[in-house]
């Protein structure tokens, strides 16, 4: 943990502009040369409801929420519009306040609209005694009162930013520029003032006795501030991606929404469908055509979508899914990140399953892995799916923007051209030999045709079938069949063995004999947690695995075999990727303990730390967290 | 050059290249309504121009699935219920390519009536014939969502409880813009009518009554059949929304009081899909698929959306 980082948590009620607000004070930041994350926390619904975004940064790169926060920027809630509303509904003003107090570390400040809330409510808060406890600085400020002064009340949210800016000594030239690219002219003026006043008057009326102040850093080239789903949606364009089908569904609209406001000005085709077996159908339709077609939803509607999943593995049609993971099971917390859905994504629909996996464990790898996602089902004839959750799709971190400046891809991978299919296999009926084993393709796909090619006529089924497509139920073709379409994810293992450096991501001391494990979105956490133990004094090494399927069985081994011990890490109570690593490899199930959490929210790097070291201590302290420690079990 | 010169290609077709060079085992009963439909299909099919590798033929599953193992032409055998939105999106992404989409009555009314709701109401520009023969016939025998209140099957062996659903009612309500009923015994009625199905702009449904001898044998053969346009007794105009309902009604009821009324009873030129698409400036009216095979093609990069995150 670094004494020199801001966590800044911006609290108030879904819809009250939390997330523009914050999204501009971490550009903010950003610009001013800091490393900046994101995180947010917020209920399944519309307006009211307790809600935070929390921003850290700090001069040096930051991957992961913090612990706790150390400055508090209370709204307050308009949820209750009126006297009746408040009858029915409570106060829900206090709460930004009162239900943010308890991660607010030492020294911490707190801002607070007093133009909002009651002084009595606040009294029963018992904030004056807190605060001295723990070291806290109090700055109540009319901010609603501001706010009106120079125009709308619902501006309080840019006298909140003024403050913080004051009190954490931040120029303001920024955060006004970013409000002169975002606002239309007309309300830019009084938020203008209004952010300035604000700013005045804090350093007026308050004599600052916090040590806490905005970080220095310096950035050597432009950054763009951007989301996981931003990532999965650039890395689709980027691969060539034209058409894609969707459904609404937390947390997977991110993706959905920022493809189709992009898609009709690249020429691609966006379709809001009646459900997810549609959508899932449609991606099919057009891929088969010869689009590079996607589409995805997130635990129930990837339920629909099991069905033409199968489909696309028996006729060898690309397509990827995107699968937003939230916490189950059913509707279970829609807002919420968990990592239950594994063993769904491998294994969902009918028969032996023969598709690509893939977990990314930060932006970066969102977008690298959802354009290999592409590759690899265009190049293999085979549906990839792109797991994540809400965790990573909703927060944002700052990327060099040169990092996206590389070429596109959009080759259609195995195809034959109209010359090629004059050359090619017919069967008597007429038919292309579309499924055919063919000795000259190393990677052990068989080219397909499209349809409106000369010559290159085909059956696509569900069925089984022959060479040519026909229904067949011959033994032999089907063990013929089978093993061609399951040798594809050998032949691709082997490629991504041949990657460097792999997909999965290595940390910590090479040497240890101690082990962390985890998977996807809980990497930012557990790589902090593996730092931090090996400057307090510790030895651990730590791996991030992203291939789900096709398993890193090399990897893996060689990891499992350095180690004396593991603790794996994943958000879900039934330990889904320890269960996988032992089914994959047979062994190790003596060496391999779980830490696991599934209250809703992602894990923090202290717990973890605290996690290893109660695994260390063997006795029977329990986790001061709302985690859960799994020992091993054996094979 | 397009990479797909089978599309638009002028000249003469013979329907013999409709039937594969060895054609698979029928796997449909002596009797059955489904052959009816695959004549009709090759004989109307090169006498509208396409030949086999323009077409791209999307079917359910059940026995009108197979519809594509017998006709030559790019097909697309896919689940229960699911040939719509397979078919639409090809048809999006390369609207050059004739796709018709086929199923039977459980499988485009019951199970896939969702899709059958939504592609009629989009209007998208292809065909969609169901081979309704009023029972599930694969499965052996069982009540389909058209099979007459009474029905008995060994799902309902006191008989369905349930009314009908009424296909061409319903194809009319979400949108269809071109809506016949044919039958089996009628073949050329039924050519003419998938000739003029292929060739509207638009959704075109065709409710193809297929009888089927072997699970539905109290069922009628569906003779004799009366063609509406033909006969004296029933005047509407076609393009009268309110008339072609009260006609699809009576149509509707009379089959099952043993009436077998067929004929056209909607048409509508109202913009398909991808017309209404391209007029809201949703896409472009370059086909996706072609610009796959454009070498010159600038692809747009994420590089280049990026102000919007400094």
């Amino acid at each position: 943990m670094s004494d020199n980082e801001l966590i800044w948590r911006v609290a108030g009620g879904s819809g009250d502009g939390i997330d523009s607000t914050s999204q501009n004070f971490a550009k903010a930041l950003m610009r001013s040369g800091l490393d900046v994350f994101t995180h947010r926390h917020y209920p399944s619904r519309i307006r009211g409801g307790h809600t935070y975004v929390e921003i850290r940064a700090a001069p040096e790169e930051v991957q992961s929420r913090g612990d706790g926060y150390n400055f508090l920027l209370a709204l307050g809630d308009s949820f209750a519009r009126n006297a009746d509303e408040a009858a029915v509904y409570g106060n829900e003003e206090i709460k930004p306040l009162s239900e943010n107090l308890d991660e607010l570390r030492e020294g911490g400040v707190i801002v607070y609209d007093s133009g909002f809330v009651d002084e009595e409510d606040v009294a029963e808060l018992n904030l004056e005694e807190r605060a001295e406890e723990n070291g806290w600085h109090v700055y109540p400020v009319d901010l609603r009162g501001l706010a009106k002064e120079h125009g709308r009340e619902v501006m309080r949210n840019t006298a909140g930013v003024g403050v913080t800016a004051s009190l954490l000594g931040m120029e303001l030239d920024h955060i006004e520029e970013l409000m002169e690219d975002a606002m239309p002219e007309k309300i830019l003026e009084p938020n203008i003032e209004i952010l300035h006043d604000a700013y005045e008057l804090v350093s007026e009326e308050f004599e600052f006795d916090h040590e806490l102040r905005v970080p220095e850093g310096d950035h050597d080239e432009e950054q763009a501030l951007l989301s996981g789903s931003n990532a999965i949606a650039y890395g689709a364009i980027d691969a060539g991606c034209r058409f894609i089908a969707g459904y609404p569904m937390t947390p997977w609209t991110d993706v959905f929404t920022i493809l189709s406001q992009n898609m009709s000005d690249i020429g691609g085709i966006a379709e809001q469908v009646e459900d997810e077996i549609a959508a899932a159908a449609l991606a099919l339709g057009a891929s088969h055509a010869g689009a590079k077609a996607m589409s995805g939803s997130s635990g129930g509607g990837f339920a629909l979508m099991s069905e033409p999943l199968g489909l696309a593995e028996m006729t060898e049609t690309p397509i990827v899914l995107i699968e937003a993971m939230r916490a189950g099971p059913s509707t279970g917390l829609p807002t919420k990140p968990e990592q239950g859905d594994l063993e769904f994504v491998l294994y969902t629909s009918q028969g032996d399953s023969s598709r690509v996996v893939f977990a990314p464990g930060d932006i970066e790898e969102a977008y690298e892995q959802t354009r290999l996602a592409f590759h690899i089902a265009y190049e293999y004839q085979i549906p990839t799916i792109i797991v994540y959750d809400q965790k990573l799709g909703g927060e944002n971190k700052n990327v060099p923007v040169s990092f996206f400046d590389r070429e596109p891809d959009p080759s259609l991978g195995s195809t034959l051209t109209e010359a090629e299919l004059e050359e090619a296999a017919h069967d008597a009926s007429g038919k292309f030999h579309r499924f055919q084993h063919d000795p000259d393709n190393d990677a052990g796909v068989s080219p397909r045709s499209l349809p409106g090619q000369k010559g290159g006529r085909f059956l696509a089924t569900g069925n089984e079938h022959s060479p040519g497509g026909h229904i067949e139920e011959d033994p032999t073709n089907r063990v013929i069949q089978m093993e061609r379409r399951m040798e594809k994810l050998e032949h691709i293992r082997e490629a991504l063995d041949e990657d460097h450096p792999s997909n999965q991501t290595y940390y910590g001391d090479e040497t240890a004999d101690y082990g962390i494990i985890t998977w996807g979105s809980s990497h930012g956490a557990v790589a902090e947690a593996v730092e931090r133990l090996n400057e307090g004094g510790h030895s651990v090494k730590g791996v991030t695995v992203s291939d789900m399927m096709p398993f890193p069985e090399t990897e893996m081994t060689e990891f499992l075999e350095s180690v004396d011990e593991a603790m794996v890490v994943e958000m879900n109570a039934s330990a889904q990727f320890r269960g996988l690593i032992q089914k994959e490899l047979g062994r190790f199930g003596e060496k391999l303990t779980s830490l696991l959490k599934y209250n809703g929210n992602p894990f923090e790097p202290a717990e973890i730390v605290e996690g290893y070291e109660l695994h260390l201590d063997g006795g029977d302290a329990e986790p001061t967290a709302q985690v859960r420690i799994e020992p091993a079990a054996g094979d | 050059m397009s990479a797909f010169n089978a599309i638009g290609e002028s000249r003469e077709i013979d329907r013999d290249e409709f039937t594969p060079g060895l054609e698979p085992q029928p796997t449909w009963c002596p009797g059955c309504g489904d052959f009816s439909v695959l004549k009709a299909l090759k004989q109307a099919l090169p006498e509208v121009g396409k030949s086999p590798d323009e077409v791209l033929t999307v079917t359910g599953i059940g026995c009108s699935g197979k519809l594509n193992s017998y006709l030559e032409t790019y097909g697309f055998h896919t689940i229960h219920g699911r040939s719509l939105p397979v078919a639409r999106a090809a048809k999006l992404a390369n609207p050059g390519l004739e796709v018709i989409a086929a199923g039977g009555d459980g499988d485009g009314y019951g199970i896939g009536g969702n899709h059958f709701i939504h592609t009629a109401r989009e209007n998208h520009d292809m065909t969609y014939i169901v081979f309704n023969n009023e029972v599930f016939g694969l499965t052996k025998g069982q009540t389909s969502p058209t099979s007459p209140k009474g029905h008995k099957s060994k799902t309902q062996p006191t008989g369905s409880a349930k009314s009908p659903l009424r296909p061409l009612s319903l194809a009319l309500t979400s949108g269809a813009s071109y809506i016949a009923r044919t039958a089996a015994v009628n073949p050329n009625q039924a050519k003419e009518i998938i000739k003029e199905a292929i060739e509207h702009d638009g959704f075109a449904h065709v409710d193809f009554l297929t009888q089927c001898p072997t699970w539905n044998k109290d069922a009628r053969q569906y003779v004799p059949y009366v063609d509406i346009q033909e006969s004296d007794d029933y005047e509407f105009d076609r393009t009268d929304r309110q008339e072609a309902a009260e006609m699809m009604y009576e149509t509707e009821s009379a089959l099952y009081e043993g009436t077998v009324l067929t004929g056209r009873y909607y048409v509508d030129d109202r913009p398909t899909y991808a017309e209404e698409k391209i007029a809201t400036g949703e896409m472009t009216d370059t086909p996706i698929v072609e610009q796959y095979f454009d070498d010159d093609r600038e692809w747009e990069r994420s590089y280049d959306l990026l102000d919007r995150h400094k």
